[in-house]
């Protein structure tokens, strides 16, 4: 399978403090890894580097063959654990405004991305006044919108009901099922397995284990 | 065919701002206050009131645009809107376009709506060329906003950006304040020309506006 991210020997060094510790990583298309660790082991700092929001201390990272990820940021996806969304603007609003943004990808329309995640694009309310998880799917969709081939989302199940947790799952099954590559960090791993190809499992900064899965949820 | 992307982020931002009014509320709060004040406390006759409006006019628009530039980039940091915009294909000097060109409006909107203000409190007269303060105040007005959309840009990842800003941008603005207000009180008072003090305002503006659109995508993807 063709390689979308190679990490070699990757480090981030802040002042004293070691986020990540020579991770080297393959991630290869149309799979899904779940990356997995406690507090502080440097999931999102990974996710950040992979965005190329951050530049590695040490190491080379290559994102679909190119060394500046920054040149491949048009077919990521980057979704934060904060919503990236305006407040003041409705779903739709902030979708449309996002959208324009890309004008030289083919984009989603943003009522289909918010349909997509399971939210009433008719919706006027500014997303302040949204719940969080309301937020979180809004934010989906905003990644959703330039139909990226590498999604890379930083807890994407927090503050989800299981309503609204299962429908993302039956989500990131489909993304799949479409060849994207999908990078996710999660504290909730009973819910992300039934997804995931690979388990990494991040442990102060370093690679401590990478498993393998046999995928239960329908391809 | 589709805007420009700058004009993408201006309306964005209008839009917010409509919807929200902090900027244009807490700027003519602040400029109104410095302008009832000073006149309160000086209660200066004709002729003096052309003297000093000049500079009183620029440390209201001063202040109060410094209060809103401090704020310029919040809502981008709040909720890590920025890494969303930095994300996209769009370049950075568009965003900073967009922003300057809507915090000069904001600030315009203000001058307005202080302008009659202003006259009635001072008793103005004005004794030479009116319509040179439709150039002056602008041009005045761009320098400070470029100069603090970019500063305050510079300072969003700082701990003390409220207090940096204004540190960085006064002695960076002196040049562009000195000749506002030497322009305003000529045009006032009706003693000198002010078109040399005009000049210096555009050749600031598009020496400073140029250095700080190149430098802007490195401010941006800044760590």
């Amino acid at each position: 399978m063709a390689s979308v991210v190679d990490l070699e020997s990757v480090s981030k060094i802040y002042g004293m403090f070691v986020a990540l510790r020579k991770v080297s990583l393959n991630l290869e298309q149309g799979r899904c890894y779940v990356l997995l660790g406690e507090n502080g082991a440097g999931k999102s700092t990974l996710l950040r580097v992979i965005a190329g929001l951050l530049r590695p201390t040490y190491g080379s990272i290559r994102v679909f063959g190119t060394e500046k990820p920054e040149d491949a940021r048009e077919r990521i996806g980057y979704m934060s654990h904060a919503p990236m969304l305006y407040d003041e603007l409705s779903g739709s609003e902030n979708l449309r405004y996002f959208a324009s943004l890309y004008r030289e990808r083919a984009c989603m329309d943003p009522e289909a991305a918010l349909s997509a995640v399971g939210l009433d694009a008719t919706l006027t309310r500014p997303v302040g006044q949204y719940s969080q998880g309301m937020r979180q799917r809004t934010s989906l969709a905003r990644v959703l919108l330039a139909q990226p081939e590498l999604l890379l989302l930083d807890e994407p199940f927090s503050n989800m009901d299981a309503a609204s947790a299962k429908q993302m799952l039956d989500l990131l099954v489909r993304l799949r099922s479409e060849r994207k590559t999908i990078l996710l960090t999660t504290h909730q791993r009973e819910l992300a397995e039934p997804v995931a190809d690979c388990l990494i499992t991040l442990h102060a900064g370093s690679v401590a284990s990478l498993t393998e899965t046999t995928v239960r949820a329908t391809r | 065919m589709k805007p420009p992307y700058f004009l993408i982020h201006l309306a964005k931002d209008l839009r917010i701002e409509w919807r929200s009014r902090d900027a244009v509320n807490s700027m003519l709060f602040f400029a109104l206050l410095v302008v009832v004040i000073f006149s309160l406390a000086f209660d200066p006759t004709r002729a003096v009131s052309r003297q000093i409006s000049g500079p009183i006019l620029c440390v209201a628009i001063l202040f109060a645009a410094v209060s809103a530039l401090n704020q310029a980039w919040a809502r981008e940091l709040r909720h890590q809107v920025l890494d969303a915009q930095r994300m996209s294909p769009a370049p950075g000097a568009a965003l900073f376009v967009g922003k300057v060109l809507a915090n000069f409006l904001f600030v315009g909107a203000v001058e307005l709506l202080l302008a009659p203000l202003f006259a009635i409190f001072y008793n103005l007269h004005v004794l030479g060329n009116v319509w040179l303060l439709l150039l002056a105040v602008p041009l005045g007005t761009w320098a400070i906003i470029v100069n603090g959309t970019f500063f305050a840009a510079l300072s969003i990842r700082s701990r003390n950006r409220e207090l940096l800003l204004p540190l960085i941008l006064f002695p960076i603005f002196m040049p562009a304040l000195l000749g506002m207000v030497l322009a305003i009180s000529a045009i006032l008072t009706g003693d000198s020309d002010p078109a040399l003090w005009i000049k210096l305002l555009l050749g600031y503006d598009v020496i400073f506006t140029t250095i700080s659109m190149l430098l802007f995508e490195i401010v941006l993807h800044a760590e």
